[in-house]
């Protein structure tokens, strides 16, 4: 049954559904409706968990460390600096292999302070180890939050769901949850091969010496890898079961026979796919949805650009001094194709500036002109600038 | 299973005892054997010799074992213990970082809660663990009220990454980063009071000791262990490498810094002082000092040298009269009556016939 649910509220019942031992969180914008709306499962009886009220970010992700190396299915969000100041311990989540499942509500990260959307946060700890998954609207946040449970006790690593802050989380939208006992059936009982048990004690978390090094690094990476199949094993399961799909590793719509793509994550992809209903005289595009930014799907990509003369890159963030972050991996994907696409990035709505429909046609037409830079921060005023800061 | 049966068959599995009944005929079982204990921290680790730490976490396992959860900060605890593919640890353990431990521990106990299960979660950390990078987490573990016995393992300095100052570090005592010379005499700053912050978190029970001290210790952890909520100890562990003393002198030196009250032994229940270790004999700081090569420039032939030794002395004075740590009659709870008994002997420190 469809509900008309905010956002944050849906992933709060998403998350109940899968009946956490432990929740741990923080507050900070815009991910504090989700621990809101937690709480107050909590305080009504509709979620039996230890809700761990937490004196910072960095106590939170330590608190689900603690709680997932015992066996427990733990759950923790975040946003903005509160994502970097966990920095530290998702790395040490991640190398330590532990099954957690986060939400992100992605915002920009300071300075200048902003409160808005962009994705400099989750981009910042790409390399930590986690999977990362976006989602493009509040019902495949929904999904991929069930998912994601699953994904994390079936590859033991860490999930995190991204989710554009207020874009998703502060929008109303009907949502279809799923039924509880039809969860309880589909996800199967918390397990972890390596918990903390007096009855048969481990050490975690050991001093390793070169010697081993890189071996458990390779073996992270592989790890990775194999949770490609994984993701998309699990979505087919969920559509099979509940009747639709949240966008497997990468999801590829528009006109096949289009010379140009858009390649974008999160609810961008949702305001391209309006242009191009609207804009149909600015002419046909491909346009590829990336779901699973790590583990990084290069083979499923090269597939998705057949055919293609330029591929443009949206990116919510940029890595300064290079371009974007998301484009210049594509890039780098891509150099390994036979034929590969022209690549264009270009950043958008960076802290929270409007994306409107029509970005559609400016962007193909940028597409189209031969002097177009290889990497613009899209929607930059120049003329708020200084010149010498052009 | 009841928590007595569980205890016994985890004893019994991973505790050493000795198989068979026991046939203790006089000479052929030592008094270590026929008396097992419970051996959390295995021997074969790296810890230096002398090792305060080592000992302490050992003497804590003794008794708290072994129905445990560890987690341990990062230091020189985690370090020796656990060097891949190696562990010291008979318990399940776990290190995530350097300043998380208290929140690793919130999060155990959190699961073990939702889990109904009894498994009593234990937190370690060294000082620089304890008092400065973990401080936060710490204070929310305890304000959270968590059932877990954070034990602080104080060697007064950064050890594990070459003998740093730390808060805990005491005034005047020289480490690579506070040495001492023509404009310095070591540390400038006090010993931060740890105890008495902990204690303003009004959590059941907070306590000091000392190496020196392992029945008062293993008493204090066993007490500890018996409180459902959350619980603090600070052990007083020599480091020989860092405060530059022969290693054979840790359980003198350990023992020196309660006797002259630079290091009181005190007990505070719901933040009120319970308990102290009363001082049968007060001995001058210097005592204490003098063994130590950290101390050494407060020896030389400098005014300034007579000023911190004065000043230190009245930090312990300080110390024994806030606490009121000066015993009176013999009593088998003072610095010498806890040992004596402790051995089996007599509170005024004699041995029985």
């Amino acid at each position: 049954m469809r509900e008309a649910l905010e956002g944050s509220q849906a992933i709060a019942r998403a998350v109940a559904l899968c009946e956490p031992d432990v929740v741990a969180a923080y507050p900070i914008t815009p991910q504090t409706h989700i621990v809101e709306n937690l709480s107050e499962l909590v305080a009504q009886g509709d979620l039996h968990t230890e809700f761990v009220s937490v004196e910072s970010e960095f106590s939170a992700a330590s608190v689900v460390l603690g709680a997932a190396a015992t066996g427990a299915r733990a759950y923790t969000a975040t946003a903005s600096q509160g994502t970097l100041l966990m920095a530290e311990v998702l790395f040490n989540i991640a190398g330590m292999r532990l099954p957690l499942v986060m939400t992100v509500a992605n915002r920009a990260v300071s300075a200048p302070l902003s409160i808005w959307n962009d994705h400099a946060d989750s981009m910042a700890v790409r390399d930590s180890g986690w999977i990362q998954l976006h989602a493009t609207s509040n019902q495949e946040a929904v999904d991929t939050t069930i998912q994601a449970f699953r994904i994390t006790q079936e590859t033991e690593l860490p999930v995190m769901v991204c989710m554009d802050g207020f874009i998703l989380t502060h929008t109303m939208e009907p949502i279809d949850l799923p039924d509880r006992m039809a969860v309880r059936d589909w996800l199967p009982p918390m397990a972890f091969s390596r918990s903390l048990d007096p009855e048969r004690p481990l050490s975690l978390g050991m001093l390793v010496s070169p010697d081993y090094f890189p071996e458990i690094r390779h073996s992270h990476h592989a790890a990775m890898q194999q949770a490609l199949a994984v993701i998309e094993e699990v979505d087919t399961s969920f559509h099979s079961r509940f009747g639709r799909a949240a966008g497997g590793l990468l999801t590829v719509e528009g006109d096949p026979e289009a010379k140009v793509g858009i390649l974008a994550m999160g609810s961008t992809v949702g305001t391209l796919r309006a242009g191009m209903a609207h804009y149909v005289e600015a002419g046909p595009a491909r346009l590829i949805t990336l779901r699973s930014f790590r583990p990084f799907p290069a083979e499923a990509l090269r597939e998705a650009v057949e055919g293609l003369d330029c591929l443009i890159v949206i990116d919510r963030a940029i890595s300064p001094g290079l371009g974007g972050v998301l484009g210049t991996e594509v890039a780098a994907v891509l150099s390994q194709s036979a034929r590969p696409p022209h690549i264009l990035n270009h950043a958008l709505g960076l802290g929270g500036r409007d994306i409107p429909e029509t970005v559609y046609v400016d962007l193909l037409d940028a597409g189209r002109d031969p002097d177009a830079p290889r990497f613009s921060v899209f929607d930059a005023d120049m003329t708020k600038l200084a010149p010498e800061d052009r | 299973m009841t928590d007595a049966t569980r205890l016994a068959e985890l004893r019994q599995k991973f505790g050493r005892v000795p198989e068979g009944p026991s046939d203790p005929k006089p000479g052929t079982v030592s008094p270590r054997e026929a008396q097992p204990r419970f051996r959390g921290l295995e021997s074969g680790h790296r810890a230096c010799q002398g090792c305060g730490e080592a000992l302490a976490a050992r003497l804590v396992m003794e008794c708290a074992g072994p129905d445990v959860i560890v987690a341990n900060a990062t230091g020189c605890l985690e370090v020796f213990t656990t060097a891949w593919p190696q562990s010291a640890w008979r318990v399940p353990w776990v290190h995530s970082l350097f300043e998380n431990a208290a929140a690793v521990a919130s999060g155990i106990e959190a699961a073990m809660k939702a889990r109904g299960k009894n498994t009593k979660v234990l937190a370690f950390g060294g000082d620089g663990a304890t008092y400065d990078i973990g401080f936060q987490s710490l204070s929310g573990m305890l304000e959270r009220y968590h059932n877990v016995l954070y034990v602080c393992y104080d060697n007064e300095a950064y050890m594990n990454t070459g003998i740093q100052r730390s808060s805990s570090t005491p005034h005047a005592a020289t480490t690579t980063t506070s040495p001492a010379g023509k404009e310095r005499m070591g540390k400038r700053h006090l010993k931060k009071d740890l105890v008495s912050i902990i204690a303003a978190h009004h959590i059941p029970y907070a306590a000091s000791a000392s190496v020196a001290f392992p029945q008062d210790l293993q008493r204090k952890v066993r007490y500890a262990m018996g409180i459902e909520g959350p619980t603090f100890l600070v052990i007083h562990s020599p480091c020989p490498l860092g405060w530059k003393h022969d290693s054979r002198l840790t359980i003198d030196v350990a023992r020196k810094a309660v006797e002259c009250g630079l290091f009181p032994m005190v007990e505070l229940e719901r933040g009120s002082l319970s308990n102290v270790m009363p001082i049968r004999q007060v001995r001058p700081v210097t005592d204490y000092l003098e063994l130590q090569g950290r101390f050494r420039h407060l020896f030389a032939d400098d005014p300034r040298a007579e000023e911190e030794r004065a000043h230190l002395q009245a930090l312990a004075d300080y110390n024994i009269t806030t606490y009121g740590l000066t015993g009176g009659d013999p009593d088998n709870a003072d610095t010498v009556g806890t040992a004596a008994v402790g051995r089996g002997g007599h509170p005024a420190g004699r041995l029985r016939p």
